[in-house]
């Protein structure tokens, strides 16, 4: 059996691409996983929310139809907000990618198992919501394949990456949820956005 | 066409959002916001996006005002204990959220299901630290909806207008055992 992907090295690989996109990360190590690649202005890295990552990515796919937005989150962080493949499946923006990093674990607080390590295929369950396109990914090759399709691509994507349940050392982002969001808008909308 | 006998307040707050400037529109629908969404689905310059539960209108509103659009989230009382972790997203980084709420659980419910969430949902929210208005007639809801609107946008916090059940009236469960509305 060949050894699974280390979340780090796919993030890099899709964030190298990133050009204008717009990167939103669910709360705990896809957080520190985009940071890890880079701070960055266009990154919002939740800190809570749990579940409410992949409708933050619809709302700014909606608002902004011309950019990438790419949400990098977790299993754990994915199936607590299930029905948002739902409706994200009804609204189909082409623009958004959502990749979930599948280390079968709960790793923030102590590696204790999720559903997807017992047979549940959440990529499955957005191709059967009516996303337009879908990938179970597992080895370097289908990474490359993955970076390419989210940047050069059209149609709603979602994107089951099985990855190693290590454990690493945290990089952390600001954690003051307004400079985040001020920052994003002003890089996204330009210095209007303050007093919009 | 509107029908005599219904109230124009729904209409006078969908002109109100279209002015601001709101373009996604999140609903778990109830009774009471049915002519709303109704007139927000005939208006091109509104994306309704429907929710499979109230808490995802929380995080997809924080997304749009990261992409520079306002939005507003209608459900009703119940949908409100299904938000609550997720406010602690708007509260945390001062996102605008303006969420309209129907009241079930208010004056003369017919469901005990409701009373529990409903004769909560605005002591809930001021302990998370959500700003709370009511609006308990019909002539008030425009004037409290325009307030709680500019709250929310011209200072950056979730802002709840309720609206009472005495507005849009309480569910006649009895009188639709007997026949069904078409």
């Amino acid at each position: 059996m060949s050894r699974l992907l280390l979340r780090r090295e796919v993030v890099a690989e899709l964030l190298a691409g990133r050009a204008n996109a717009l990167v939103i990360a669910g709360l705990g190590a896809p957080a520190w996983d985009i940071t890890h690649a880079g701070d960055h202005e266009l990154n919002f890295p939740l800190w809570g929310a749990m579940g409410g990552a992949a409708m933050l990515g619809l709302g700014a796919a909606l608002a902004q139809p011309k950019r990438k937005v790419l949400v990098i989150t977790g299993d754990g962080e994915m199936l607590m907000g299930l029905g948002a493949l739902a409706t994200i499946a009804v609204q189909q923006p082409p623009n958004l990618c959502i990749v979930v990093l599948d280390n079968e674990r709960y790793g923030e607080t102590g590696q204790q198992e999720t559903h997807t390590g017992h047979g549940v295929d959440l990529a499955g369950m957005a191709k059967a919501a009516g996303f337009a396109r879908t990938f179970n990914v597992r080895t370097p090759a289908e990474v490359s394949r993955l970076q390419r399709q989210i940047y050069a691509g059209a149609g709603t994507l979602f994107a089951q990456v099985k990855v190693d349940p290590e454990r690493l050392p945290l990089v952390l982002p600001p954690r003051d949820g307004s400079l985040l969001k001020n920052r994003f808008r002003a890089a996204l909308l330009g210095p209007d956005a303050a007093h919009q | 066409m509107k029908k005599t006998s219904e109230p124009a307040w729904p209409d006078e707050v969908h002109a109100l959002l279209k002015e601001a400037g709101v373009r996604q529109v999140a609903i778990v629908p109830d009774a009471g916001h049915a002519r709303l969404i109704k007139l927000c689905e005939q208006d091109k310059s509104m994306r309704v996006v429907r929710l499979t539960s109230e808490e995802e209108g929380v995080a997809l509103l924080a997304g749009a005002w990261l992409g520079g659009e306002k939005g507003v989230l209608l459900m009703q009382s119940s949908g409100v204990g299904n938000c609550i972790n997720m406010l602690s997203l708007p509260l945390a980084c001062q996102f605008p959220l303006l969420m309209l709420v129907t009241m079930r659980g208010d004056h003369g419910e017919f469901n005990p299901a409701q009373i529990p969430m409903g004769n909560t949902t605005q002591a809930v929210l001021e302990a998370l630290g959500v700003i709370v208005k009511r609006a308990d007639a019909a002539g008030d809801v425009t004037d409290m909806v325009s307030g709680a609107m500019r709250l929310a946008f011209n200072t950056y916090r979730p802002v709840a207008l309720l609206i009472g059940q005495r507005v849009s009236g309480a569910k006649d469960f009895r009188k639709l055992t007997r026949s069904v509305p078409k």
